[in-house]
């Protein structure tokens, strides 16, 4: 009980608001009879006449309840359950009797029995001994009818003797007394027998028990109606057609009339009803019980959830005749289960977004450091480098000897390195926020890998061969992001040799089938559209590898993961930013590549790349073409484009141990002379077989050739060489102004990189000087801007006079010029200045006006030679055609406004 | 405002200068020569394109307000404007300068005032709208936020 009531409390606690009961309290039109809908049993009263319906909110067809019950299953089976438990109860009962009747059956027996003896014996008592009964208490029945034998008995009284005790009389008169009262009691006996008789007779013709099972009826609909009256259930059983044959707890303003006899979709309109009349009829088909929820929406109760259970009804023949439903109103249920569940999704997105917060801020950090850390580089690096390299620049314009300026030249390469992989460093940030694009230029990949190389061996310290080796089946010509796929080399040829300490460092470039990688991978295809190249591409496969200090297994996870290192007893010795890999598997991931590594401690590395390229038509490259065979003309090259293996060997310790001078030395490696291994040429141009590619960068081919002498002792090489030919030096070095044009095929992807190689080649290299005519301040802003960005510097010239003031006084490798302009426009300047060219005087220049009076004393030869390339910027205009250009001398133009990818490839075609 | 909002809004802006016309492709020109070394260059370049414009425009309204106009040095005046509205990207000035050239060319003054109206307009107009856009980079940066390039070339 304590049990109970706790459990009751805790429910109540449990369920702290007040049920409201399913259907309003209040409403409007209900009379109080109605709530219990007072209906007189029609007709056929006689069955039911004792079911107090008065009391119920039941409402039933009541012709057809009986006919239920007697039809179907479930109603036989009551009816049978209540026949048992009669049957069982007069089972009982007679039970009882008999076992009665027995005891006094006994009763007199033994009475009869005693009596004869006493008889018998003559025994004479004084006091009648009184009957005990034997099974005395045995059953309060038994006693209820002992005493009530005892009243019916005759009163038993003393028997009284008048006679003298012990006399004849005495005993005869006692035995007289005595047979009366035995016949008294026989007589007694005889009518209890009668009497339990009748009474056995009158049980056994109680056939007709409907009084008592109305009231076992009554009482299971009392207790029914007890359980139910305060649920919010409603019941029903519909026919065949979805009628209502009978509703519990119907809605309170709902009359018979309008339920009984029809269908849910007679009587409720909204949301909720036609579902449940066809979730009714499928169970009625289905002929399986089944419950669902369903929501109501009805203009009579308004927004209500039921719990819905139907189950089918069969008559006997199990043929199916309605459906029995039960709805329990959950609607508060449903309302805080779909509270609890959005709570649960709330909490949920709200820990998934706090979680991708965290990750965001987490990645933001990062992001910041890395951003910061390459701010502060770039700044602090980049001024002071470029103090440098411009100190250089200037230093090469002064009188200086062979060796000074080639050691000048490496200062200023190495200086323009240094600020190209700044910017490149700055370009992993520009690819970790999406800035970055890529280019498209037509590149050659043998002179890539040389380029590496060389540059490599220019500063290299150690006894290390670098070689470079490059399958035939790999196109001369390719398409890709040129300056990334540089960077990517350098950077794992820096890294190679950083770790390796002797043996040698090399790449290795073969083509590959498609990789099964790149089978869906739809950043390329967007790549390429994007390049609008639909030529056909090819997969390279490039290898760096090294016979360095190999990288341990559980290294290589976090190799490619920013500043990490693979120890930082690795860090401490070898130094660096841990960059180098996180940025080249970005930037090979970016132009749809993959970048793997394997690796044996101690016994070297191999990193590979393997990146899709398009494969760029040769006859594209007319231009070159002819420009080759130029160059073939004037001064036979090795031709880079087809040579397939390049080596760089190490230095000899003698040059080490030299002193001063011998710094050069050491960023000047000798030519690789050894004959044999070093040399494959794909044959097909079949010329210079012998040719070598030097180290250093100071490839200098024309002395090469005609020093192909094959000096033996490579330590001497270097001053060999120069001591050899020196005229041959000087003529390169003159006419290098002149093939700087010619040069331009190698120039096609960078110009910082063929800056610098050009710097290698004319030794007197330095930034080539542009000089922009423009008269508005704000296009004069952008285009510094712009050469800025480009890398480039340039003088200002705000019209045609001034402009050719300028060339007169400085030379210059390209001019920008302005087609409408005040004082005097870009077509009549042009055409003064190509009027100049031709006649070496400005006479012409200065009958149209223009004071020149400083320049008599320049020499021509130089200039006359030269045509010094002219851009017009035109606004595309009728006044400023193209045609109009041209026909003023001008050798080509950009068109207003101009954009820094128009500039750029007019600076690369122009300036290399 | 949230800086996240006001970055949104700043690009909403930005979309709205390019789907108006005021501004064209050339515009995105300039975030892209911006860098450490100069990180305000597109709001310096357009400062000067106002001054610039503003005394071009002035001189305009005076040489056509002579008596007698001088074309030959009107149209240098509008070449001028052409040029730079071109090159920060203010394409509807441009436009209306082609025509205000035309009109030079044909000596015509009473269409030559009405292209000077015109051209005052847009020009009042991308004015105001590119002071509006760097306002709200000064608000995104004065709360903390970053002017990507992005956030101005989308």
């Amino acid at each position: 009980m304590v049990c109970e009531m706790e459990t009751d409390q805790q429910i109540e606690e449990m369920d702290v608001e007040v049920l409201s009961s399913m259907w309003p309290e209040d409403v409007g039109g209900t009379e109080p009879d109605n709530q219990f809908n007072v209906e007189k049993p029609a007709g056929d009263s006689d069955t039911l006449k004792e079911v107090d319906i008065a009391e119920k909110r039941t409402m039933a067809d009541l012709k057809r309840l009986p006919d239920l019950l007697n039809t179907t299953d479930q109603g036989s089976s009551q009816l049978t359950n209540l026949v048992k438990q009669w049957e069982y109860m007069q089972d009982h009962a007679v039970r009882l009797l008999r076992e009665e009747l027995k005891i006094l059956t006994k009763q007199r027996e033994e009475a009869e029995a005693k009596e004869l003896k006493i008889i018998e014996e003559h025994n004479f008592e004084t006091e009648e001994p009184e009957n005990v009964p034997v099974l005395d208490e045995s059953s309060d029945l038994f006693r209820r009818f002992k005493e009530k034998k005892r009243d019916k008995l005759v009163g038993r009284k003393r028997i009284e003797i008048d006679e003298e005790f012990d006399t004849v009389a005495y005993w005869k008169q006692k035995a007289l007394s005595l047979e009366k009262m035995l016949e008294a009691s026989t007589e007694r006996e005889r009518r209890l027998i009668e009497k339990l008789n009748e009474s056995l007779k009158t049980m056994e013709s109680h056939s007709a028990p409907v009084e008592e099972l109305t009231q076992n009826l009554k009482r299971a609909e009392g207790f029914l109606h007890f359980i139910l009256q305060n649920a919010p259930i409603v019941m029903g059983h519909q026919d065949k057609d979805l009628r209502y044959l009978f509703i519990y707890n119907k809605f309170p303003t709902l009359r018979e009339h309008d339920i009984l006899g029809k269908t849910d979709v007679e009587i409720f309109h909204g949301g909720g009803v036609k579902e449940s009349e066809d979730f009714k009829r499928e169970v009625l088909e289905k002929g399986k019980a089944s419950k669902r929820e369903i929501t109501f929406e009805t203009d009579l109760f308004g927004s209500k959830t039921f719990l819905i259970y139907v189950e089918p009804v069969y008559n006997k023949a199990r043929e199916k005749i309605g459906i029995n439903y039960m709805g329990m109103e959950v609607t508060d249920q449903v309302r805080k289960r779909e509270k609890m569940a959005k709570l649960r999704e709330d909490n949920a997105v709200r820990k998934a977004m706090e979680s991708e917060l965290t990750k965001t801020i987490h990645i933001t950090e990062e992001t910041m450091r890395a951003k910061q850390m390459l701010a502060t580089m770039s700044h602090e690096i980049r001024s002071p480098l470029s103090g440098v390299v411009g100190m250089a620049e200037i230093l090469s314009t002064t009188k200086l000897d062979k060796e000074q300026r080639q050691l000048l030249n490496v200062m200023i390469s190495s200086g323009d390195l240094v600020l190209q992989l700044i910017n490149d460093i700055l370009d992993l940030s520009k690819v970790e926020s999406g800035v970055m694009k890529l280019e498209a230029t037509k590149f050659r990949p043998r002179e890539v890998v040389k380029h590496v190389l060389q540059t490599a061996a220019a500063s290299l310290k150690k006894e290390l061969t670098l070689e470079g080796n490059i399958a035939d089946e790999v196109p001369i010509l390719v398409v890709g992001d040129v300056l990334r796929i540089r960077q990517i080399l350098t950077n794992l040829i820096s890294n190679a040799i950083k770790f390796t300490h002797q043996g040698k460092v090399g790449i290795k470039l073969k083509v590959i089938p498609k990789p099964s990688f790149a089978s869906d991978n739809t950043h390329k295809a967007d790549a390429e559209e994007q390049n609008g190249l639909a030529e056909t591409s090819v997969w390279i496969c490039c290898d760096v590898y090294d016979t360095g200090i190999g990288i341990p297994e559980n290294a290589l996870p976090c190799l490619f993961k920013k500043y990490m290192q693979a120890s930082a007893d690795h860090a401490r010795k070898y130094g660096g930013t841990g960059l180098g890999l996180a940025i080249c598997k970005q930037l090979v991931e970016l132009m749809g590549g993959q970048l793997t590594v394997t690796s044996q401690v101690n016994l070297g590395s191999t990193f590979t790349f393997i990146l899709p390229y398009k494969v760029a038509a040769s006859n594209d490259h007319s231009d070159d073409q002819d420009e080759f065979s130029d160059m073939v003309d004037h001064q036979p090259e090795p031709d880079d484009s087809t040579e397939g293996y390049f080596q760089f060997k190490p230095l000899l310790g003698s040059i080490y141990s030299n002193g001063g001078p011998v710094m050069g030395n050491n960023f000047l490696p000798h030519k690789a002379m050894l004959p044999s291994p070093v040399k494959l040429i794909n044959g097909n141009t079949g010329q210079s077989e012998s040719v070598q590619v030097e180290n250093g960068g100071y490839m200098d081919d024309t002395r090469l050739e005609t020093g192909s002498g094959h000096c033996p002792e490579s330590a001497h090489q270097y001053e060999n060489g120069n001591g050899r030919c020196p005229s041959k030096e000087s003529e390169s070095c003159s006419s290098s102004q002149a093939s700087s044009e010619m040069e331009s095929e190698f120039t096609v992807s960078s110009p910082r990189e063929d800056v610098q190689t050009e710097t290698e080649v004319k030794e007197t290299s330095k930034q080539p000087k542009i000089l922009l005519v423009e008269d508005n301040k704000i296009n004069i802003m952008v285009a510094k801007s712009m050469m800025k960005q480009l890398g480039y510097t340039f003088d200002i010239a705000n019209n045609g006079v001034e402009a050719i003031t300028a060339i007169n006084s400085s030379s210059y490798d390209l001019v920008l010029m302005d087609v409408c302009m005040p004082v005097l426009d870009g077509l009549k300047a042009t055409r003064l200045i190509r009027s100049y060219e031709e006649s070496g005087n400005w006479d012409a220049a200065v009958e149209a006006g223009v004071d020149i009076k400083v320049l008599e004393n320049k020499q021509m030869s130089v200039r006359s030679t030269n045509r010094l390339p002219i851009i017009a910027m035109t606004a595309n205009t009728l006044s400023e055609s193209s045609e109009e250009c041209y026909a003023n001398g001008m050798d080509s133009f950009i068109s207003k406004p101009v954009t820094l990818q128009k500039l750029k490839q007019c600076l690369q075609q122009y300036l290399h | 405002m949230e800086l996240g909002q006001m970055q949104k809004s700043l690009q909403d802006y930005t979309k709205s200068l390019f789907v108006e016309g005021i501004l064209d492709s050339q515009f995105l020109q300039l975030p892209q020569l911006q860098d450490e070394s100069n990180s305000d260059f597109v709001s310096q370049v357009v400062s000067l394109f106002f001054q610039d414009s503003d005394r071009i425009l002035n001189d305009l309204s005076l040489s056509l307000d002579q008596k007698v106009v001088d074309f030959e040095k009107v149209d240098p005046y509008v070449h001028q404007l052409k040029g730079s509205s071109s090159s920060i990207g203010a394409q509807r000035v441009k436009n209306a300068c082609v025509v205000f050239r035309s009109f030079c060319e044909q000596k015509n003054v009473e269409a030559c005032h009405r292209c000077l109206q015109q051209v005052k307009q847009e020009y009042y107009l991308v004015k105001n709208r590119l002071e509006t856009l760097f306002k709200l980079e000064q608000q995104i940066v004065a709360s903390g936020g970053m002017i990507s390039a992005m956030d101005l070339g989308f």
